[in-house]
């Protein structure tokens, strides 16, 4: 089946060839009307936008509620926390991330009025991040639980307060360890990002749907989308591979941690 | 597995491309290969739609009506007859907008039933059988809200429903008026009237049936109108394989029959506006003159002839 790249340079409103297919990419040259390949750069940068700010709010969250769920047992505040961070766990790990974006567009806003003049792009990007936060809250707290107890013990002797164990003991270490999974967790946010498509946010996958459809180049569509997406989530791991480079601690853990494994 | 979960004919559409990439392109046969195959088997497959209510749908249980299924049942009826058949057996395939083209192609669906528009693109991959309804991309708007036609639409926000003609429709417009919409979009129909029902959107913009059947459906359908100019008219048609002329003969023979027949109006009344099953809803839309006008000169005219000023 041959493949027709050139609908990419088709005009989105007529179907006719633009006169700046690739250059009006770096700014050389003004199309009258955009071409579908402007228009999959613009949905390209939608699906950059919605996970990178779901994965910032997941890395935050998860990072706080894995941590609390580890919280030693000091007193009625640090029982609540801990019940309350393994909640925030169970709750969003346990319900499909579609129905999530769903409950957070058509639900929750019917409830709080306010969040109805937030952008979808605001309340999909929060679906994904909690939905993602409860994933690394887990692998932050089995990077603590990972570090031997005497880690803690040696704190606690030379009288660390809790905040201060965690944050110069216990932390440093555990976010070492977790890396390896949160690559993944990170090229997930990536993938997932195309759920946004369902509440009407223009990116990548509403592009391919919608672009297929007025082309009739299914193939040739999906494959450029597909791509993308690939390319995306390898450079997102070439990053993290990148951040594990540098923070690595010589010595501390030992040679399996080579980062040219991070793959 | 969660591309699966959020939209089903995402795989279905890439796997009915990718079997079109192999399995087009039957060996030619001097006769008609659907007739022969027809005969042969004593089976044909329709493809059929889910919930293009009242033109094609599903009534539970894996039974499939509506107008176009009716008038489908119609003529294959007359290609029984024909092939000299005693029975025939209807075979119902469900399709989706995306894999539509692709399994009449590749012979998996012999005639299409569903909503299907007939356009110059289209027309290069399959063959249309005549029009026999012409639909008008029309506004639905909340009653109360005040809004009249499509010029009050600028600045507003707009639903529309993700791999529709409507979504183009909508940019053009733009373009040509020099407006701008807000534009919102429902991953279906029904999530597009979700949009327009709690006030997400303003507008839903789309075929005329479509929305007149999902105003019939709601809580409470005196709560909306379909009101403005129509933006757009597309004939909708009855679909098969491009490579077989004379099967094709043969279904717009059947059509003519039963439109000189008369039994055209009666259709109409029975599926737009009279309760259909399976809930006993009245869609409620009127016999628009271009669809009159495409009965009374049978024609196969794509899309692109009908905006054409």
């Amino acid at each position: 089946m041959a493949l027709d790249l050139g609908v990419f340079c088709k005009s989105t409103l007529d179907g006719e060839a633009v006169d700046h297919c690739f250059s009006s990419l770096f700014g050389l040259g003004q199309n009258a009307d955009p071409s579908y390949l402007d228009w999959l750069m613009t949905a390209w940068g939608w699906t950059l936008a919605v996970a990178g700010l779901g994965l910032s709010i997941a890395l935050v969250l998860g990072a706080i509620m894995g941590t609390l769920r580890t919280l030693p047992d000091t007193g009625r505040m640090s029982r609540l926390l801990v019940r309350l961070a393994t909640a925030w766990v169970e709750l969003f790990r346990n319900i499909p991330v579609l129905v999530q974006v769903f409950l957070w567009y058509h639900v929750i806003p019917a409830f709080f009025v306010p969040l109805k003049a937030l952008p979808s792009y605001w309340l999909v990007s929060i679906a994904l991040g909690f939905f993602t936060s409860a994933r690394i809250a887990e692998q932050v707290r089995a990077g603590i639980q990972s570090l031997p107890s005497g880690q803690r013990a040696a704190a606690t002797a030379l009288g660390l307060t809790t905040t201060q164990t965690y944050r110069y003991i216990i932390l440093p270490m555990a976010l070492r360890i977790v890396i390896p999974p949160l690559t993944s967790e990170s090229m997930n946010a990536v993938k997932n990002s195309s759920v946004a498509f369902a509440v009407s946010v223009p990116e990548l996958t509403l592009f391919a749907m919608q672009a297929q459809e007025e082309t009739s180049r299914g193939v040739e569509i999906y494959l450029a989308v597909t791509a993308l997406y690939a390319l995306t989530a390898f450079s997102v791991n070439r990053v993290m591979a990148l951040i594990e480079r540098r923070s690595r601690v010589p010595g501390f853990i030992t040679a399996s941690s080579d980062a040219s494994l991070a793959h | 597995m969660k591309k699966l979960l959020t939209h089903n004919a995402f795989p279905k559409a890439v796997l009915a491309l990718f079997a079109s990439a192999f399995l087009a392109a039957p060996t030619a046969f001097a006769a008609s290969a659907t007739l022969d195959k027809i005969k042969s088997t004593g089976a044909v497959t329709m493809g059929v739609r889910e919930s293009s209510i009242p033109m094609s749908y599903t009534t539970g249980d894996s039974r499939f009506d509506g107008y176009h299924v009716e008038v489908c049942r119609m003529i294959l009826n007359d290609i029984k007859a024909k092939l000299g058949l005693s029975t025939l057996r209807i075979n119902y395939q469900p399709v989706t907008s995306q894999n539509r083209v692709p399994l009449v192609q590749n012979g998996t669906v012999d005639i299409e039933c569903g909503t299907t528009t007939n356009n110059a693109g289209r027309a290069k991959d399959v063959s249309f059988a005549n029009t026999l309804y012409v639909e008008e991309v029309r506004i639905a708007v909340k009653a109360n809200s005040g809004i009249t036609s499509i010029a009050q639409l600028a600045g507003k926000k707009v639903a529309t429903t993700t791999g529709t003609t409507s979504v183009q429709l909508l940019r053009k417009h733009e373009k040509a008026n020099n407006v701008n919409f807000d534009e919102v979009y429902g991953k279906d129909h029904a999530d597009s009237f979700l949009l327009l029902e709690s006030g997400r959107a303003d507008a839903f913009v789309m075929d005329g049936s479509i929305l007149a059947g999902n105003i019939a459906n709601s809580k409470n359908p005196k709560d909306y109108k379909i009101v403005g100019e129509v933006l757009s008219t597309e004939p909708i048609a009855i679909m098969v394989r491009k490579d077989d002329p004379e099967f094709l003969a043969d279904v717009n023979a059947a059509i003519a029959q039963i439109v000189s027949n008369g039994k055209m109006p009666g259709l109409w009344n029975k599926w737009f506006l009279s309760p259909i099953p399976p809930k006993n809803i009245v869609v409620g839309l009127e016999l628009s003159p271009a669809t009159k006008n495409a009965w009374a000169n049978l024609n196969s005219k794509p899309a692109e002839d009908y905006n054409k000023k």
